[in-house]
């Protein structure tokens, strides 16, 4: 069905065009039209179904879930949530002292937010796409396992004592209640209340009919497409560049034998380039094709996406500056160890 | 006169949510008082996950995105 894509560049850059399919500038032409075509095709078809599937779930649901979870399975769930459930970087204040007043420890926070950039519906779709089921799924692993340990990690060195002192006292107090309600084996907490009154005032999901489930997907599909279409303009932009004008021989023999200090360079200019997933994909796709091994392409990707300054700025609203060192020198670790590992079983 | 706020970390959909509302209390010739909420601190207390939200006399009737018009004309 994708190859439609294909004849539809084919055709306008060859025949309309009349560009030669051997030239730089046919090439980065040919790949932009075949790209941004298709991208914004599955686009606009995927974020409409899978809104319709996901209409129930939000972000209040899962903050339930996850504050019954044992910890240990709450590190995973929290990375799969992550991934799967809507939520724009503007909320992620909100989000983080919801979960952490409602007693979930901040590592379990953690992995949902770590994951949430990373992974999406949108750049599972993409990948897919343009780089094939193999890379997707070492992706979305990769991905999953950054959330994870990186979560381990924060509860292992005890971050909530590095929370801003309203917010750690919010966590204190919420699991002051649970320990006194689990031995009254009463299970109302503070978070049950607001969730009333929430209830009351929204469509209650059980009872949600397709109709309703519509209106969500479409304005899921608007709210998202006004979020991400430039980014898939830069990115394919960018991807197309490198695709028609960086020679195959100059990257590969350059980075192609996957040495050591490539991964930690890419990594660190990812930190100023700051892209979501839908943008850095199709510049993956393009890197990949030009013999840049797989383990510093990820790192790279891995690192624009999730190491950004102004996100990182905003959580210094609830967490010290000492606590946004170490996850930012974390992530930044991480990301190295994996380029290198990736390069050295591929 | 109604007590409005909207919480939310300053983001686009925050101001156009306050816009929103204003516009229509002035065509219902309600008289509102709408304030954004900007400090986390707050925004937790009213238990809000998803910004824009909007609590009007402290009842907090809506949270996690632009509210339609229907929606804003019923708080009215």
């Amino acid at each position: 069905m994708l190859a439609f894509f294909t004849e539809l560049a084919n055709w306008i850059t060859f025949t309309l065009l009349g560009l030669s399919p051997s030239s730089k500038l046919g090439d980065a032409i040919h790949f932009f039209i075949e790209d941004t075509t298709k991208i914004f095709f599955l686009l606009v078809v995927m974020i409409y179904f899978i809104a319709l599937l996901r209409a129930s779930l939000n972000i209040e649901k899962v903050r339930d879930y996850l504050a019954r979870k044992n910890r240990f399975i709450g590190y995973v769930t929290g990375s799969v949530f992550g991934a799967i459930t809507p939520f724009c970087s503007c909320s992620s204040i909100p989000v983080f002292l919801g979960f952490t007043s409602a007693g979930i420890p901040v590592g379990i926070t953690m992995s949902f937010l770590l994951t949430s950039p990373l992974i999406n519906e949108v750049a599972i779709l993409l990948l897919l796409s343009l780089v094939g089921w193999e890379i997707t799924l070492l992706y979305v692993l990769v991905g999953m396992a950054v959330g994870i340990l990186g979560g381990v990690f924060l509860d292992l060195i005890r971050a909530e004592r590095m929370l801003q002192p309203f917010a750690l006292k919010a966590y204190q107090s919420a699991t002051a209640t649970m320990s006194v309600t689990a031995t009254m084996s009463a299970t109302t907490t503070e978070a049950s209340a607001t969730e009333t009154i929430m209830s009351s005032t929204e469509t209650n999901a059980s009872t949600m009919s397709f109709r309703d489930r519509h209106d969500f997907a479409k304005r899921e599909l608007m709210d998202i497409f006004s979020r991400v279409w430039k980014w898939v303009f830069i990115g394919v932009g960018l991807g197309a560049a490198l695709h028609g004008y960086v020679p195959m021989s100059w990257l590969e023999g350059n980075l192609g034998d996957g040495q050591w200090w490539s991964v930690p360079l890419a990594v660190l200019l990812g930190i100023p380039l700051y892209s979501n997933a839908t943008g850095v994909i199709p510049i993956m796709e393009s890197l990949i094709t030009k013999g840049l091994p797989i383990g510093t392409t990820m790192a790279f990707c891995m690192s624009t996406v999730a190491a950004s300054f102004p996100e990182f700025i905003l959580l210094k609203q609830v967490m010290t500056w000492k606590l946004l060192a170490i996850i930012f020198a974390l992530l930044l670790l991480s990301f190295t160890v994996i380029g290198w590992i990736l390069n050295i079983i591929h | 006169m109604k007590q409005v706020k909207v919480l939310g970390s300053g983001c686009n959909k925050c101001v156009k949510t306050a816009e929103l509302i204003k516009t229509i209390a002035a065509e219902n010739e309600v008289p509102v008082n709408v304030v954004k909420e900007t400090s986390a601190e707050i925004i937790m207390q009213y238990g809000v996950l998803s910004t824009p939200a909007v609590v009007i006399n402290e009842v907090l009737v809506h949270s996690g995105s632009i509210p339609d018009k229907k929606k804003i004309q019923s708080w009215f």
